[in-house]
């Protein structure tokens, strides 16, 4: 490999924004027919790299070479022009736009500037094809699940005859079928001579697949490594910059007494609760201090039974008591006034405000709390962001710059800071390390254990089977949107074991309708 | 140099200059043609000039703009200030007309309480079909857009109530304090909008609504009472709005009165820079937006430009502030002629302070 020439070369790239280095003196480089993972923390620079490469931000300083020439582009369009083709971590396609509009948009085949639809549609399903995919191309996108969409734009990227495929966290919404299918095509691309950059936060991943790694932190280079030099501690070390046995102490931790847990009232009880077209009806108790894991495949209706119970839809079937009382949790309003709350895992949608501050976006539920007549003195908003920015270590520490300018990661946390000042008794965190490096991710399980030995009831969703097992007291298993078991979380249970319960739909112990 | 360099990239920056820059270009143009423009003469206890007539004409356009603002922040819109001036001009005027004594400040008060209260009505009739029944702003406020200058001619009967009481026409064109009384007023309301929205926590609400609305709603905020009290601000400022132009005239017509001041309201909006998608907002920016739009109205009388190419000249003016404001339009300037056009100098620096 050393004896080729790299078909794109990045040297002494910088890039600041307002309160951020984002990037400072990174070199990369890039081989023809190469997958090449590029790693980091949150907020270590992955993201900002890419952009600047597909001319997404422009960079302050350093060059970038393409095939040798010098390149700079002023935009994606621009890029996929000359060969760089990129897709994203959120999925960002149209989803009110049809699957083969989707793939052809802007570069449509047409006649005499009239779109040729019929070709459109059978490339499309042509294409599609190639990845094993065999959906209706004439129908909305927004109609597929997330997994479907991502591949879509997998579909798109290819097509553009790419020299250079950027796949930025393509795996995050993929469950392990869809990740092979996704890998079979990486490998076909790469022996076509394609290089790819493949950013993901799923250790396993690249060893599964990647050629070579460069590692980034703090927007610096770390280096640059054969995947088959590096092994796996020594790459989270280099990761995070300090040695990690966090996650192990934590699992001593989190084995604790359950029977004295299920004596006590139990905080929330939801009976039969259910949402025609949304979840079948279930039935699921929660105590304080008592850390409950939902597991299930995505589109289980995991997040669901979250909305349901924090009222971010209405259920149309069942009851819910809080304490013991009968407490209609009709909106996410009755929630709050119940102290529930709910971290959604679409973050942007349906989490942060982008454009208010770090410090708006975690007052705000205790500001809605309060109503507008009663704002939060300043001096306590300061009092309180600077305590969770310290710690939940946000970063950057500048609580008054949009919060859309932080990472994924510190997003996350920020989410976190908002309900955590309100002193919810019941915490409803949904894929809250999804998208989130190591390091941050520890952090959040860490913050998960302290927090219930305080004595708050969490329910904890998540797309991991491990991180599951290793927080919660009792595990609720769903699968096709039903509650299909409740497993006590003992010695007995392990993810070989869920994994069968979720595939299977059986379970060994008491049965539930 | 470096530092003075970087504080003049921050002042360029901010999103009131290229607004600014516009008002004060326009006044020089102003004292360029006619060298007294500026000047501003003390006359029996009152002061009279350009700019104080600016400064008064522009007052219910500074009024509808702030009531605007909130409404745009929140990711809506409220076409219906113009005729709500009609409405609550009329109605007041109305009253006044079927008065015994014109002149007694008791008549009047109620004429104004009618006008406000009535605008409070109309105001939650917006708000409740936007923020309850769910219909889309532009929509709904079109209804009284339409339906509100034949509720204005109804309550005129047709006609144009013409009167004669002193109380009420100081509202348009009294003075206190050397000043027009309807600077005093637009100055009082925009503080109070200020405070309300400053002092509270509902600015920062309004801007979370306005930002992500379901994000908002998860968060707890009750956003369908926020956004129905933005339309009655809005519909009570349109209302006080309405008081000033009948009271220039000493009438209401309800055809006329407040006619197209919705679409130069959203305009002043937009130049102060708070998006139409919603979000942050800006009050100072609305008021120096109002401003600049007022002082292009008056330079288009006082240049004599005829009035078939009046509304043409100051739809370029617009168009010229609007791109120059943009920041993608600028970069793609700035791109062609990386050279800048013109060394900035000390005058244009303590200028562009001035309207801040």
């Amino acid at each position: 490999m050393s004896g080729r020439q790299p078909v794109l070369t990045m040297t002494e790239i910088s890039k600041s924004f307002p309160g951020v280095r984002a990037l400072d003196g990174v070199d990369f480089r890039l081989f023809p027919g190469e997958v090449h993972a590029l790693m980091g923390e949150n907020g270590a620079g992955k993201s900002t790299l890419i952009k600047v490469l597909t001319g997404v931000y422009s960079h302050d300083a350093g060059t970038i070479e393409l095939a040798g020439q010098q390149v700079s582009f002023t935009g994606p369009m621009q890029a996929a022009a000359a060969g760089v083709s990129t897709v994203y971590q959120e999925v960002n396609l149209c989803a009110n736009l049809s699957v083969a509009e989707n793939i052809f948009i802007g570069r449509e085949p047409r006649t005499l500037g009239a779109i040729r639809w019929g070709e459109m549609r059978r490339r499309a399903r042509d294409l599609l094809a190639q990845l094993d995919l065999h959906i209706d191309v004439s129908q909305l996108l927004g109609t597929y699940s997330l997994a479907v969409q991502q591949m879509v734009a997998i579909a798109r990227a290819i097509d553009i005859q790419a020299r250079v495929l950027i796949l930025d966290e393509p795996t995050s919404s993929l469950d392990a079928t869809e990740v092979e299918q996704l890998f079979r095509i990486m490998r076909q691309l790469r022996e076509q001579g394609i290089a790819i950059i493949f950013v993901t936060h799923f250790l396993d991943q690249v060893y599964g697949i990647a050629d070579r790694i460069t590692v980034l932190r703090n927007g610096r280079l770390v280096g640059e490594y054969p995947t088959a030099e590096l092994p796996q501690l020594a790459l989270v070390e280099k990761m995070i910059g300090k040695e990690l046995d966090v996650l192990e102490s934590l699992d001593e931790q989190s084995k604790r007494d359950l029977a004295a847990l299920e004596a006590s009232t139990p905080f929330l009880q939801a009976e039969e609760l259910g949402r025609k077209g949304s979840v079948a009806p279930f039935s699921l108790t929660i105590h304080a201090g008592e850390v409950v894991g939902l597991a299930g495949l995505l589109g289980s209706g995991r997040t669901e039974v979250a909305r349901l119970l924090f009222g971010a839809d209405r259920a149309d079937h069942g009851r819910t008591s809080v304490d013991g009382k009968p407490a209609a949790l009709r909106n996410p309003i009755a929630a709050i006034g119940h102290d529930i709350a709910f971290c959604s895992e679409n973050r942007r949608t349906e989490g942060l405000v982008g454009e208010l501050s770090v410090r708006e976006n975690i007052i705000l539920a205790m500001q809605a709390a309060r109503g507008w007549l009663r704002p939060i003195p300043r001096r306590r908003q300061d009092e309180l962001v600077d305590k969770y920015v310290k710690a939940l270590s946000i970063r950057p520490a500048d609580p008054e710059i949009p919060v859309r300018n932080l990472s994924g990661g510190n997003q996350q946390k920020v989410l976190l800071a908002r309900w955590l000042i309100t002193e919810p008794r019941l915490l409803i965190l949904d894929e809250p390390t999804r998208g989130i490096d190591v390091g941050a991710k520890a952090e959040i399980q860490k913050l998960v254990v302290q927090l219930s030995d305080g004595g708050m009831a969490v329910l904890f969703i998540s797309a991991e089977l491990e991180e599951v097992l290793r927080l919660s007291h009792k595990i609720a298993v769903m699968r096709d949107r039903q509650l299909v078991t409740e497993l006590a979380n003992d010695h007995t249970v392990d993810a070989d074991r869920v994994m069968q319960t979720i595939a299977s739909g059986t379970h060994h112990e008491g049965a539930r309708a | 140099m470096s530092t003075s360099k970087a504080r003049w990239a921050a002042v360029t920056a901010h999103s009131l200059f290229w607004p600014a820059v516009a008002l004060v270009a326009l006044l020089v143009a102003n004292t360029i043609y006619r060298p007294g423009f500026l000047t501003v003469e003390m006359k029996d206890g009152h002061l009279y000039g350009s700019l104080v007539d600016i400064l008064r004409l522009a007052a219910p356009l500074i009024l509808v703009g702030l009531g605007m603002t909130l409404v745009i922040a929140t990711g809506g819109i409220d076409l219906s200030v113009g005729s709500m001036c009609a409405i609550s001009g009329a109605i007041a005027c109305l009253h006044i007309s079927q008065q015994p004594d014109q002149n007694a400040l008791s008549g009047v008060l109620v004429a104004l309480a009618l006008g406000i209260g009535l605008s409070l009505v109309l105001g939650a009739w917006n708000g409740a079909l936007v923020s309850i029944i769910g219909i889309q702003p532009i929509i709904a406020t079109l209804i009284l857009m339409v339906a509100g200058r034949g509720l204005a001619q109804l309550i005129t009967e047709g006609q144009i109530i013409t009167i004669n009481s002193e109380p009420y026409k100081s509202v348009g064109v009294g003075y206190l304090l050397t000043l027009p009384l309807a600077i005093f007023i637009a100055a009082g309301v925009a503080l109070l909008v200020a405070a309300v929205t400053r002092r509270t926590a509902l600015g920062m609400i309004i801007e979370a609504v306005g930002g992500n609305a379901e994000a908002s709603r998860l968060a707890g905020i009750r956003s369908a009472r926020i956004t129905f009290l933005v339309y009655v601000i809005s519909a009570v400022c349109a209302g006080i709005a309405g008081f000033m132009v009948t009271a220039n005239v000493s009438s209401a017509d309800g055809n006329a009165a407040g006619l197209w001041i919705e679409l130069d309201a959203i305009l002043a909006v937009v130049i102060g820079g708070t998006s139409l998608a919603g979000g942050r907002f800006s009050l100072s920016g609305t008021i120096l937006g109002a401003l600049l739009i007022q002082t292009l109205t008056t330079t288009v009388y006082a240049m004599n430009i005829s009035p078939q190419t009046s509304l043409l000249f100051k739809a370029v003016v617009v168009i010229i502030v609007c791109l120059v404001q943009a920041p993608a339009f600028r970069a793609r300037f700035a791109r062609r002629r990386p050279v800048a056009p013109a060394a900035p100098t000390a005058a244009d620096q303590s200028k562009e302070q001035v309207p801040a």
